[in-house]
């Protein structure tokens, strides 16, 4: 399929090098399917999104990227999903290893019922690292990284559930980053909050994306259009058209994308 | 499960090409005012067309706080985006184009005061088919008809052979007798004004294929237009 592939002539492979490769996949929910031929390649250190009305395959798709559909029962998926050119679906593949890897931020947040620094030291602890002195440094690099230090380098030790909505979000980024991750998908990460913390959140990925892949779906078109470089439109299981961002708010090339961004159906 | 939504902001967008189409008459009107004050050596009917200036100058700004506050309210993008953006500029070019007409009727009447030099046959041809390129455009801009756009655009060459033409003349008019410099200068002046004229009915038409086609057409040079010819050496 042609759509899927992306169509700016200033920003090919030669510039910019491929972290995921999705060729031809297909993906089946029992009978039901509901992803097809989807041909995308995601871009190093860019921002991702993936837009489209409820139902799209948007988030199945994400949830792909790490595997996280392999606990739905009877799910198959055909194609290949390459992570560095590496088949994730391949016999070889440590799904545990992929996870860290492949970080993931949900719609709600979902801070364990722990305090703010084990919630963030929790992933590197389960990796094995056990030194004091090096945790503390995990989780103090991890809640900068998620531009949350400054509001609770003071109570470390306080539970998760202590703060707003927005910070618990960030919390759970600074959990997702404490595992060194080379990806981070989220799904929906700023539904759920004001647009303060949105805001904030947005403002994270252009410094998170020095460092790591961000893969985001998204409801809200408009943060799609400000915080990503490429953009995804899908519809019914299949990628419509993937391009520039900047691209596709301007002058999308086909009348579904169009149709969709304007408001003239969802 | 494809839901086709009504949109109260489709309403607000055809508003703002009416307000367009009304400035475009206005601004029509003006060119055909000015170049009839010319041809019947009416000062009277110049100097109302300078005085009706203000009613296109008032639409422009309507029309930009408009687009202004649309952009501001409804973020649109991808289509609406470029009707929007694309409405601020179209005001901008025909406000040009009121001011040109404005300037013809200034230049008619200085030559009103002096015996005609010549009979009026090629400046009222070139007005005509500037006057038709504008009106041209905005239909094109208001049925998203990229096609007539393109016919506007060539159109533009014919207009500037008049001017280069009508040059010549008044330039040999100027050689054989001195008298008639100040005048033979007002008309040249008049034909640049035309000429110009066209040229803002041209951005508008670039504009319209721009709107329908996401194609940014604009300083670029068809091949094998005239001003090409140094390139292709």
């Amino acid at each position: 399929m042609q759509n899927g592939l992306r169509q700016s002539p200033d920003h090919d492979s030669k510039d910019h090098a491929v972290k995921l490769t999705l060729n031809q996949v297909n993906f089946f929910y029992g009978d039901r399917q509901a992803l097809f031929k989807i041909d995308v390649e995601i871009i190093t250190n860019q921002v991702t999104s993936f837009i489209g009305p409820s139902g799209c395959g948007k988030s199945t798709l994400l949830r792909c990227l790490n595997r996280l559909n392999d606990l739905v029962e009877g799910v198959r998926l055909e194609g290949t999903m390459l992570l560095d050119g590496i088949d994730i679906y391949g016999p070889n593949v440590d799904i545990t290893d992929l996870r860290k890897r492949v970080g993931m931020v949900f719609q709600k947040s979902n801070p364990f019922p722990k305090s703010i620094y084990e919630n963030v030291a929790y992933g590197p602890r389960l990796h094995g690292i056990r030194n004091r002195g090096r945790l503390d440094q995990i989780v103090e690099e991890g809640l900068i990284g998620a531009g949350l230090w400054e509001e609770v380098k003071d109570r470390l030790q306080a539970s998760a559930f202590g703060l707003s909505g927005g910070q618990q979000q960030r919390l759970c980024i600074a959990r997702a980053l404490a595992v060194k991750p080379d990806v981070l998908l989220m799904d929906e990460p700023c539904s759920a909050l004001d647009p303060v913390a949105t805001a904030k959140i947005e403002e994270l990925l252009f410094s998170l994306k020095q460092d790591l892949t961000v893969v985001i779906v998204t409801h809200n078109m408009q943060q799609a259009a400000r915080v990503s470089d490429w953009t995804a439109f899908m519809y019914l299981g299949e990628v419509v058209e993937f391009g520039l961002t900047k691209q596709i708010f301007t002058t999308p090339s086909k009348k579904q994308t169009d149709d969709y961004i304007t408001g003239r159906f969802g | 499960m494809k839901v086709m939504i009504q949109r109260h902001f489709d309403e607000e967008l055809s508003d703002l090409k009416t307000k367009l189409l009304r400035m475009a008459g206005q601004v029509e009107d003006q060119i055909d005012q000015a170049l009839t004050a010319l041809v019947t050596r009416d000062s009277a009917l110049a100097h109302q067309v300078i005085e009706r200036d203000h009613l296109v100058n008032s639409l422009d700004v309507e029309i930009d706080e408009e687009s202004i506050r649309l952009l501001a309210l409804h973020q649109p993008a991808a289509r609406d985006l470029r009707l929007v953006t694309t409405a601020m500029k179209i005001a901008t070019e025909l406000e040009r184009i009121s001011d040109l007409a404005e300037n013809v009727c200034e230049r008619a009447i200085e030559l009103n005061e002096e015996p005609q030099l010549k009979p009026y046959i090629d400046i009222p041809m070139m007005g005509n088919m500037a006057r038709m390129m504008v009106k041209q455009s905005i239909d094109a801009f208001v049925k998203d008809d990229a096609t007539l756009a393109r016919k506007v655009l060539t159109d533009d060459d014919f207009v500037d052979n008049l001017m280069e033409q009508l040059f010549r003349e008044l330039l040999s008019f100027m050689l054989e007798d001195t008298r008639t410099i100040s005048r033979a200068i007002r008309l040249s002046f008049i034909a640049k004004y035309l000429e110009r004229m066209a040229d803002h009915a041209t951005n508008i038409a670039e504009l319209v294929v721009y709107l329908v086609e996401g194609k940014i057409i604009r300083h670029i040079t068809p091949p094998g237009s005239s001003t090409n010819s140094l390139a292709e050496s």
